[in-house]
């Protein structure tokens, strides 16, 4: 036991997230047990109301459990305040969201370095890396562009590379191409199967069968509950 | 994360909004911009007049006897007066107002009938001429030294030596004129003539004396010679009512007490609008924190401390507030010395008063700004995120 608990990056035994809105309980997530590997590229389906956005915050560590035990790198978090939770997720875990959640009004350079602003990282330790990260996505000429001078695949991309510039233990994509076109949405895809061939853990939110198709585990979720934990079969 | 880098979010995200900025600067800057106006002018004008006293001299005693009709002081008196020690100069004086004439020009003026000892106690010295001798005393000399608005008034000039003037119909020779003095709160000191004491006595039919003025030897002498003054008169008349003995010092106090008051009021209406500017700080950074939602909402996801926000939008603030203290002062300062070339009062700024106005809008913009900021550090990364 003590052994897979240091193997797996993630490890949920018996979660449950409750709401209470006055008298209506709403059970969002059902006691659920779920043990993601390092290096795993597991994609978590379901449709919209199942609650994979609630077990995506959960595992992410923007929101907490009612009830059951979340191991993070074999260390039981579930009872972190919330500056812990801020810090692992500052260290822990890279974010890309379906909306970019770029800020605005700083360049892609400056996007990427927030984290480690928060981090505490010096200010020329801070470019150099971002600077590095960007590259990695092909945007070393466009680093000092703004958002909005940048089209929707680029903006991810610049998203993916915030992800990783924390070094982080594991990648959270939330509907990563809900928000592009479709050429746009398979190379953002393509990143994501490179990063996991690097030997990154990735964890990818979606609806969509054909996104999903590029993890190696598929986790299917309904009414709060996991329904299907399988291998992804290549056509 | 580091403060310094702090500081450089905020000061980015106030130019993001330069003009909205500057709006909710202008309160603060008005604010400071008076309050330094009005307290230069008036600690300018409070300097003036606390320089013309002391010009009178800060070692001077002035005693006034008020009791009954047969108290008087004795020549014997101020003989003893004069020996308490560290007491410099004594001069008795016999003050009036009189009808002076020369030709057919006349002029309404304030006499003061004295002894030579007048000249340094009140610091009072011709510049043409002399002044009294006691040879004039002792002779009952029709001698007087005049001021220059009287010579002006009189003769339309100023070398009047030798002229024959009439006091209340009494002829008199002018032998000096004084020194310009200015005028100053008590009226114009150029506007007098100095007699004689004995001479003074036969022509305001009056031989009690009731004024005089000491001068000490040195401003630290002060209160111990009153003291002794007080002493000897209370002995000599029994009765601790019957005179009344005051100093420039005092005057000097009084007014620095007026000085402090006035600087209270101005501190209490600072005070106020300071309040305004802080609340309308406090609104914007509201505003703010709601259009920023979003933005507190990612960093928090990518592991901004409830701190860190927190520290973000306080610093905001206080650069807003505190910016706007530094423009403040700064045409603060011009208004002042544009009114004061234009009223042609004194301005006086002192380091204090910049610095607590600075000390000040920052401190607003930090206690006005926590509410918004601690609104902005507590909200829920996952509402912050999904807010439109």
């Amino acid at each position: 036991m003590g052994k897979k608990v240091l193997e797996s990056v993630i490890r949920l035994e018996n979660l449950s997230k409750i709401y209470s809105m006055g008298e209506n309980r709403v059970v969002a997530l059902n006691e659920i047990s779920l043990s993601i590997d390092k290096g795993e590229f597991v994609a978590i389906m379901g449709p919209s109301g199942s609650g994979k956005s609630t077990l995506m915050n959960i595992i992410g560590c923007l929101d907490v459990a009612t009830k059951g035990k979340y191991y993070l790198d074999g260390r039981d978090i579930t009872s972190y305040n919330q500056n812990q939770l801020a810090e692992v997720r500052n260290k822990k875990f890279g974010f890309v969201f379906q909306g970019f959640n770029l800020l605005p009004r700083l360049t892609a350079v400056e996007n990427v370095e927030l984290p480690l602003v928060y981090a505490g990282v010096g200010a020329k330790k801070r470019r150099e890396e971002a600077i590095r990260a960007l590259e990695m996505m092909g945007l070393g000429k466009r680093i000092y562009h703004k958002p909005s001078e940048l089209s929707g695949g680029q903006q991810q991309r610049v998203a993916i590379a915030r992800a990783l510039v924390t070094h982080p233990s594991v990648i959270l994509a939330d509907e990563p191409t809900g928000n592009l076109d479709s050429k746009s949405g398979m190379e953002i895809m393509e990143i994501f199967r490179d990063l996991h061939s690097q030997g990154n853990t990735i964890i990818l939110i979606t609806h969509d069968i054909n996104v999903a198709m590029y993890a190696k585990r598929m986790i299917t979720i309904r009414d709060g509950q996991i329904v299907s934990d399988e291998e992804v079969e290549r056509g | 994360m580091k403060f310094t880098q702090a500081i450089k979010m905020a000061i980015s995200s106030i130019l993001s909004n330069k003009m909205r900025s500057f709006l909710t600067m202008l309160g603060v800057i008005i604010d400071v911009t008076a309050v330094i106006t009005l307290i230069a002018l008036g600690q300018g004008s409070i300097q003036r007049v606390s320089s013309q006293i002391e010009s009178l001299g800060t070692n001077l005693i002035v005693i006034n006897i008020t009791g009954g009709r047969n108290r008087s002081i004795t020549r014997e008196d101020l003989e003893r007066i004069k020996e308490i020690s560290d007491v410099s100069e004594i001069a008795p004086v016999l003050s009036g107002g009189v009808t002076v004439k020369a030709g057919n020009m006349n002029a309404n003026t304030s006499l003061e009938a004295t002894t030579p000892g007048y000249q340094q106690v009140r610091n009072t010295y011709v510049q043409l001429g002399r002044f009294l001798l006691q040879n004039d005393l002792d002779m009952r000399f029709r001698v007087a030294v005049v001021g220059v608005d009287v010579a002006d008034e009189l003769f339309g000039r100023r070398d009047v030596i030798g002229e024959e003037i009439s006091i209340n119909g009494v002829e008199f020779t002018i032998i000096g004129i004084l020194e310009e003095k200015g005028s100053s709160v008590a009226g114009s000191d150029d506007n007098r003539v100095i007699i004689p004491l004995t001479t003074g006595q036969r022509l305001l039919r009056n031989m009690e004396v009731r004024t005089f003025y000491v001068s000490t030897q040195s401003p630290d002498a002060v209160n111990r010679v009153v003291g002794e003054i007080e002493r000897f008169l209370t002995r000599k008349f029994n009765d601790e009512n019957s005179f009344r003995v005051f100093n420039q010092t005092q005057l000097l106090s009084t007014i620095n007490e007026a000085t402090a008051t006035l600087t209270m009021m101005l501190s209490g209406i600072a005070g106020i609008s300071l309040l305004v500017g802080g609340i309308g700080i406090m609104n914007i950074m509201l505003v703010s924190v709601t259009e920023r939602t979003r933005e507190i909402g990612i960093r928090k996801a990518i592991g901004a401390k409830k701190r860190d926000i927190l520290v973000q939008f306080l610093i905001e603030s206080a650069v807003i507030s505190g910016l706007g203290g530094v423009l403040g002062i700064i045409v603060g300062f011009m208004g002042a010395n544009f009114l004061s070339s234009i009223l042609n009062i004194p301005v006086a700024i002192s380091a204090d008063v910049v610095l607590l106005a600075t000390g000040f809008s920052v401190g607003v913009g930090i206690i006005f700004g926590l509410y918004p900021a601690s609104k902005a550090a507590s909200l829920n990364p996952i509402d912050a995120l999904r807010y439109e």
